[in-house]
């Protein structure tokens, strides 16, 4: 039987604040243990939190990019649940019950797909805090509260999703608004950009089916994989006529599966009540409009305008703004070397190659803008040779060093001397007889292998526009 | 002139600025006062005699000059759920025995700043739950009126010291009277504040949502400079209001002609002592003779105060007390096996009956299914006697009754009936449920104990609770009765034991 697949996610989203989201303690990544702490974030009695007035401006930035309704009056809850890691054994949050809506709620983020943009509903977005970390020990498990009380966003999707593919996607876009709007970091890796999904098969027009819960995946390809992996797993439990269990279920990277968590299945109560240390947080439209005025330029607008004014295809111009880092890298390069469609190729083929491979940022590596344009300026100027040029960029990429350094340190400058151009292909001409025969012949494909033998001898740095001259010149005047 | 430890607080500060007295010696009159009563009265959990004579030689050149802040020198009692920096802060409860707070709360900072001298913590209930201060994990304090009897509570311990001549100011906190309670049980004045008035920062949390720290002292102008020094907006605490601070000590005028005074129906029904309901009855002769237009005035929701208050207050409880888990302060069982079992037994061993009581009522009212039944309906209840309230004082500017049913009962009487236990609070509660200020003030005696007449107001106006107190104080001699005690001044020793 052929089943529908339904997937809704659930993104966490660590804001970039300097401070936490209830005390004014810094939020930096890997300080020492228990450093970045204080009465606070670290639950202690009599300590009360006070609302971070920038991360709700962000949750309003996100609100507004993400098309939602923006309520005037949201209110904070209590989680409560017991863990080491949650210093009050409750977490503040948004819950929506009844005539209390968290932050933001119906928007939607237009997605690239084979047949056009797809639209993805956004269900909320709300703010809450995050937990310490825990640090297991033989023998006893330590606690790290300097995590604790980070903001966090989270943004539920409509279950709009039918395929692993679709749901990456959208990660992918969500991602770039985040960072176009400068509300998040959005590293999968760093933890930054977290997200959990939930799915369920149905028959084609039928009832939604009994959905699982799916967690620990940390890297966008885990996300499409561990989808992939639970959609067929589902599928062969409904083929045999069974069950599936609603139930949380982790992503384990090693062995590629899913499966459910060991914890006891009982049904969490998480007791929800409005938290009565916190007043509702207020935002006027007078607010709205001051975040709407600063809304930094979305992913969208970036796409059509690298299309109109640097005249991109419109494929090259989504990659190259898939990511807010690779986009800014792209326009100062552009800067400085005003050919676009060559460094976006340059953008979207090597260095994109080598992105993947290490699982960086564009802004995470040595190579800067003004490197990459040097350098291409260098091919430009006929003093390195394209295939150079690539072995060049593969160590700017790695060590960062100006394109002039390597080239003159690895000799790679190209020859366009034309008396000793001259030389090499006569010597070329006259050990070769047959090839000189074909191309005389007519067959125009020997003259490759003859300016082939010509970058042999000169270990690739000949310049081959010259080469070609030459070994026509020499042939015809023979 | 009578003993230093028995002056108050504005007499004190009068005697510095004429030079007449010094805040060494009031400090030193303080802790004698405490040798010679505590091994009755317990009404302290630590002392910090040594610091308490340091900063008292500091103020000793200061505390005459007329720039002086407005408590320079002066001795005050903190209740034992208000964190003091790197000073034993146990809510009374064995789960927090030994816990010194990194920080002080802003009440305490404030009073600091005032130039108050904090000579000790104040007993109270275990985590401000109770009404007789029995339920302290260190031992009850006794009435100095009569041993026999509990000071009320939960801010026993306060006014137990403020009564007995140990301190002349005190805090306390009051979720459901805690402050009023026990003032009226030892006939002094306690004022609960108008939810929002004080910073709750470094205040213990029991609910968060109704509790509120006041001052306790032997009259009226002494409470009035306490929460003086106290009020106004904290950025520390998001629920502390934005409003103006009046002058209080300067609204003492006594005049009270033509103001309107509303006598609440429902505090003098079924249950009330005869001696309690006659004292208050007096009380509004007195205000009468004062000029004040007395009515009899409804509270038709009040009578499902306490029910709404019992599931409201345990529900914030049970979250607020989720921390104390054993993981990185306050008590942890020496057997824990795992998580779940620290976890356990922990609560199990550091708490006491009254606190898992409640937890586990509160964790019931907010459970899924039972929410609405319960936790939202107690919160409807509470708009209905807000509204109660407003309309009250639409016609009136302060609203006056009993503080509770019965004077000081016996030790032991009620501490295995938790429902009467409760039902000392049913006049006091309503007050909280609404946010709004009430006082406590002496107002006779019913069987030789202390009989406290209530006095409420509308949001943000102590000015106006405090001048009708202060016109009553003035026309009456009750708030100069001193408990049949050991006479100020006699040698002792005892005393408790220190920070």
């Amino acid at each position: 039987m052929a089943y529908q697949t339904v997937i809704g996610l659930e993104v966490h989203v660590q804001l970039s604040t300097a401070s936490k989201m209830f005390c004014g303690c810094q939020v930096v990544f890997g300080a020492p243990p228990n450093s970045l702490t204080c009465p606070v974030c670290l639950g202690l009695p009599g300590s009360l939190p006070v609302l971070n007035g920038r991360a709700v401006e962000l949750g309003i930035r996100t609100a507004l990019a993400l098309g939602c309704r923006i309520h005037p009056e949201s209110q904070f809850h209590r989680k409560n649940y017991y863990y080491p890691d949650l210093p009050k054994n409750f977490q503040i949050s948004q819950y929506e019950y009844k005539d209390h809506p968290p932050l933001a709620t119906g928007g939607a983020l237009a997605v690239p797909s084979g047949d056009g943009p797809v639209r993805v509903g956004i269900r909320r977005v709300h703010l809450e805090e995050d937990t310490g970390k825990l640090v297991h020990a033989p023998g006893r498990s330590l606690v790290d509260y300097n995590r604790s009380g980070t903001p966090l966003m989270e943004v539920v999707t409509e279950p709009d999703f039918h395929s692993a593919e679709e749901a990456r996607v959208f990660l992918i876009q969500l991602r770039a608004v985040l960072q176009y709007a400068e509300v998040s970091t959005g590293r999968l890796e760093e933890g930054t950009f977290r997200c959990d999904a939930n799915l369920s098969l149905r028959p084609p027009g039928g009832p939604h089916g009994i959905r699982t819960e799916i967690k620990n995946m940390n890297s966008l390809r885990s996300v499409e994989r561990a989808l992939r992996f639970e959609e067929a797993r589902q599928r062969q439990v409904l083929e045999r006529g069974e069950p599936v269990v609603q139930e949380t279920r982790h992503w384990d990277e090693d062995r590629e599966i899913t499966f459910t968590s060991r914890e006891k299945e009982e049904a969490q109560d998480y007791r929800y009540f409005p938290e009565p240390d916190l007043v509702p947080i207020q935002v006027d439209p007078a607010w709205i409009e001051r975040v709407r005025a600063d809304l930094p330029e979305l992913p969208e607008a970036r796409r059509r305008r690298y299309v109109e004014v640097f005249g991109l295809p419109e494929h090259d111009a989504a990659l190259v703004t898939a990511s807010r880092a690779m986009a800014e890298f792209f326009e100062r390069t552009v800067e400085q070397y005003p050919k676009p469609k060559i460094v976006s190729n340059w953008l979207t083929g090597d260095i994109a190659a080598y992105l993947n491979a290490t699982g960086r940022e564009v802004d995470e590596i040595p190579l800067r803008p003004a490197a990459l344009a040097g350098l291409l300026g260098l091919v430009d100027a006929g003093r390195v040779s394209g295939r150079s040029a690539k072995e060049v960029v593969e160590e700017m990429l790695r060590t960062g060093r100006t394109a002039d350094a390597i080239v003159e340190e690895r000799g790679l400058v190209q020859i366009s001397d034309q008396e000793m151009l001259s030389a090499i292909v006569r010597d070329v001409i006259a050990e070769h007889p047959g090839p000189v025969a074909d191309v005389r012949a007519g067959k125009e494909k020997a003259v490759a292998f003859l300016v082939g033998q010509v970058m042999k001898r000169t270990q690739g740095r000949a310049n081959p526009a010259m080469v070609n001259r030459l070994i026509s010149e020499q042939l015809h005047a023979g | 002139m009578a003993a230093l430890s028995d002056l108050p607080a504005w007499e004190l500060r009068r005697l510095y600025r004429r030079g007449e007295v010094r805040p060494t010696e009031a400090v030193r009159a303080v802790f004698e006062r405490i040798d010679a009563v505590e091994g009755v009265v317990h009404a302290f959990l630590s002392l910090d005699r040594e610091g308490a004579l340091k900063e008292a030689a500091r103020w000793d050149p200061l505390a005459g000059r007329e720039d002086a802040p407005p408590l320079a020198g002066i001795p005050v009692a903190v209740k034992d759920n208000i964190c003091t920096r790197g000073w034993l802060t146990t809510c009374g409860s064995r789960m927090l025995e030994g816990y010194r707070p990194p920080y002080d709360a802003t009440v305490v900072t404030r009073l600091r700043e005032a130039g108050a001298i904090v000579v000790g913590k104040a007993n109270c209930d275990e985590f401000a739950m109770g009404s007789s201060t029995e339920n302290s994990a260190f031992g009850p304090t006794r009435n100095p009126w009569d041993p026999t009897r509990v000071p009320g509570g939960t801010s026993g311990g306060s006014a137990a010291a403020v009564a007995a001549g140990e301190v002349p100011l005190a805090f306390g906190s009051d979720t459901g009277g805690s402050i009023r309670q026990p003032a009226a049980f030892c006939g002094v004045v306690g004022l609960k504040p108008t939810y929002g008035r004080v910073s709750r920062f470094g205040l213990v949390a029991f609910a968060s949502s109704l509790d509120q720290i006041g001052p306790l002292a032997r009259s009226v102008r002494d409470a009035a400079l306490l929460l003086q020094v106290v009020a106004g907006r904290d950025p520390a605490d998001s629920t502390s209001a934005d409003v103006a601070v009046p002058p209080y000590p300067d609204m003492l005028t006594g005049g009270l002609r033509g103001m309107r005074l509303g006598i609440v129906r429902e505090f003098l029904g079924d249950g009330i002592d005869p001696g309690v309901a006659s004292a208050v009855r007096e009380a509004v002769g007195i205000y009468r003779d004062l000029g004040a237009v007395c009515e009899e005035v409804s509270l038709p929701s009040a009578p499902y105060a306490l029910p709404a208050y019992y599931l409201i207050a345990p529900a914030e409880a049970s979250s607020n007390l989720a921390r104390y888990a054993g993981v990185h302060y306050g008590y942890r069982t020496p057997d824990a096996v795992d998580l779940y079992t620290m976890y356990a037994r922990t609560r199990r061993e550091g708490f006491g009956a009254e606190v898992k009581r409640r937890i586990m009522l509160g964790t019931y009212a907010l459970s899924a299914g039972y929410y609405d039944a319960f936790y939202l309906r107690a919160q409807r209840v509470r708009t209905l006697i807000r509204r109660d309230f407003e309309a009250a004082f639409a016609r009136f500017d302060a609203l006056i009754g009993p503080v509770t049913p019965t004077p000081a009962f016996r030790l032991g009487e009620k501490i295995d009936d938790p429902l009467q236990m409760y039902l000392s609070d049913v006049y006091t509660v309503p007050v909280n449920l609404a946010g709004i200020p009430g006082v406590s003030i002496p107002c006779g005696f019913s069987g030789g104990l202390p009989v406290g007449l209530q006095i409420i107001g509308r949001p943000f106006d102590e000015g106006t609770v405090l001048n009708v107190a202060f016109a009553f104080e003035q026309a009456t001699p009750f708030h100069s009765a001193r408990p049949p005690l050991v006479p100020h001044a006699a040698a002792g020793s005892g005393g408790g034991p220190t920070r």
